[in-house]
């Protein structure tokens, strides 16, 4: 996947409840939370724990590691995306899953298999936005195509 | 909801349907209203209560000069008028009103006075964590869990197609229908990608149109002129306004929980079950409506439908109108998919089930986000 404008994305607006997400992807960082009642690990942000209610969460670096869960190819025109771009929903290492796009990756159903092994890389989009992307682990002594 | 003490008296679609630029979304509403009060005999002053999505219920009452006791906006996509009939019906049950009209209009292709969706504003959760990834809509939300689905069941990339072909089977005996001409696998599996593995024939149409229904307590019903169709039962439920975030993205929630509670209300078995009509925007919803609705196990849909089990002659006719996929689809296509279940149990369908007693409506609203079920009867209670 390959951005052609990057002023023509939707970008995220952080919140409150948000915040340390965005901030922690700028940093080079995947921040999750965890609830230190019942150690749920849960994903979009929210101040609570989602399983008890708890408030008592924390925020933590997640490993980056992840599989592909599922995705389309779009084909039809984005004035941000050069030609077709998958959407993709992938699987963290941790439980939760998220959507994101797939890079350093044809945007072929045959480079694009599921339940591949990602790991986690991050894009500077504007000085405030940078977003989570994922690219296909390197095989071991090879090289990713 | 007490089974059968509600029925439909009153239902109709928009005299035209499909490409209507002469008439703004607002009027949609209208004229699909007047036809469906013509159809019960009655006038504005006979209804006291309304129901829309796509409008508010005050734009709708002002225009057709009615006076409610009792209003219900809900809107939470495309079975909103699902779920306007379960909460009509409950209204109607406790005294707060006793004749309510449900409206649907939507210049969907036209774009005339069309009230946008807006999109997911960059503050919200959809707007930060998908809007980014290059979400353009419908044909890359809804079709995002298909991989999965596919892979985890065993489901082929032909019995998805497939769908396509059997409701244009149906499509072709409605002269209502957009698209009529038979289209075979290949056709659908050769036409223009969308959104990988999602050719255009297996994406839903874009179309105006609109529909009404009136509902009042089963009592009245020998006080209109058409055959009453009863309601004996009812769901609703919502689950995520994220399609990354369904607990498992191959299967709904919302349409497990609303279509067990339907069923759990009427008190009736799926083999009772002489027609079903399950919301189709693309391929996939009837493969998980009926493997989510308890029709079929888990997947086994593909295979129930390559088998022609839906199709016309089969055991268990389903989208008998010809669906979102061929028959229209104004963008909150629920309307249209109650209006053919209405018409199956009066008797009056394009493609008519004989004898057929018993219909299961089933809506999906959003992508995956909500879900309403209706089971209708034509017999009395």
């Amino acid at each position: 996947m390959q951005l052609a404008d990057r002023s023509k994305l939707p970008v995220p607006v952080p919140t409150p409840e948000t915040e340390h997400f965005w901030t922690g992807t700028k940093a080079g960082e995947l921040r999750l939370q965890r609830c230190n009642d019942c150690g749920t690990i849960y994903f979009p942000p929210r101040p609570f724990c989602p399983n008890c209610l708890s408030k008592s969460v924390e925020v933590f670096a997640a490993s980056g590691n992840a599989t592909l869960y599922s995705y389309v190819i779009n084909e039809r025109p984005h004035p941000a995306f050069e030609g077709p771009y998958s959407i993709a929903v992938v699987q963290l290492e941790e439980g939760p899953r998220m959507m994101t796009n797939l890079v350093n990756v044809a945007q072929t159903p045959e480079a694009l298999v599921l339940d591949m092994p990602l790991q986690v890389v991050f894009e500077v989009i504007n000085d405030d936005i940078t977003l989570p992307y994922f690219e296909p682990v390197p095989a071991p002594g090879g090289v990713s195509s | 909801m007490k089974p059968g003490s509600i029925a439909i008296v009153g239902a109709a679609e928009t005299t035209e349907l499909g490409k209507i630029p002469h008439m703004a979304q607002i009027q949609l509403h209208a004229d699909a209203a007047i036809n469906a009060m013509h159809d019960a005999g009655l006038k504005p002053g006979d209804i006291d209560g309304v129901a829309c999505a796509g409008e508010s219920p005050t734009n709708v009452a002002h225009l057709l000069g009615i006076v409610p006791n009792w209003v219900d906006g809900t809107a939470v996509g495309g079975c909103s008028f699902m779920l306007h009939v379960r909460h009509a019906a409950a209204a109607i049950n406790d005294g707060m009103c006793d004749t309510v009209l449900i409206t649907h209009g939507e210049s969907g292709r036209s774009q005339v006075g069309h009230a946008s969706w807006g999109g997911a504003g960059g503050a919200t959760l959809p707007g930060q964590f998908e809007a980014p990834y290059g979400m353009m809509g419908p044909p890359t939300m809804f079709t995002l869990p298909v991989l999965r689905y596919l892979k985890d069941t065993g489901t082929t990339l032909e019995q998805l197609a497939n769908v396509a072909v059997v409701q244009r089977q149906w499509a072709g005996m409605n002269p209502r229908a957009s698209f009529r001409e038979p289209i075979t696998l290949e056709d659908v599996l050769a036409s223009r990608m969308i959104a990988y593995p999602f050719t255009k024939l297996m994406c839903c149409l874009v179309t105006d149109g609109g529909g009404a229904l009136v509902l009042t307590k089963a009592e009245r019903v020998k006080d209109f002129p058409t055959p009453p169709v009863y309601i004996i039962g009812s769901g609703e439920s919502v689950e995520t306004p994220m399609i990354s975030q369904m607990e498992d993205l191959t299967t709904s929630r919302a349409f497990r929980v609303s279509g067990a509670r339907a069923f759990e209300e009427a008190g009736i078995s799926h083999q009772e079950v002489d027609h079903v009509m399950i919301y189709d925007a693309f391929a996939h919803l009837p493969l998980y409506g009926l493997e989510d609705l308890g029709f079929c196990g888990r997947g086994e849909a593909g295979a129930f439908m390559a088998e022609g089990h839906t199709a016309p002659g089969g055991q268990l006719p389903t989208n008998t109108n010809g669906g979102g996929l061929s028959y229209m689809h104004s963008g909150m296509y629920g309307m249209y998919a109650l209006q053919e279940s209405v018409r199956q149990m009066r008797g009056t369908a394009a493609a008519q089930i004989a004898d057929a007693q018993i219909s299961v409506c089933h809506g999906v609203g959003g992508m995956f986000a909500a879900a309403g079920t209706i089971i209708m009867s034509n017999q009395a209670p």
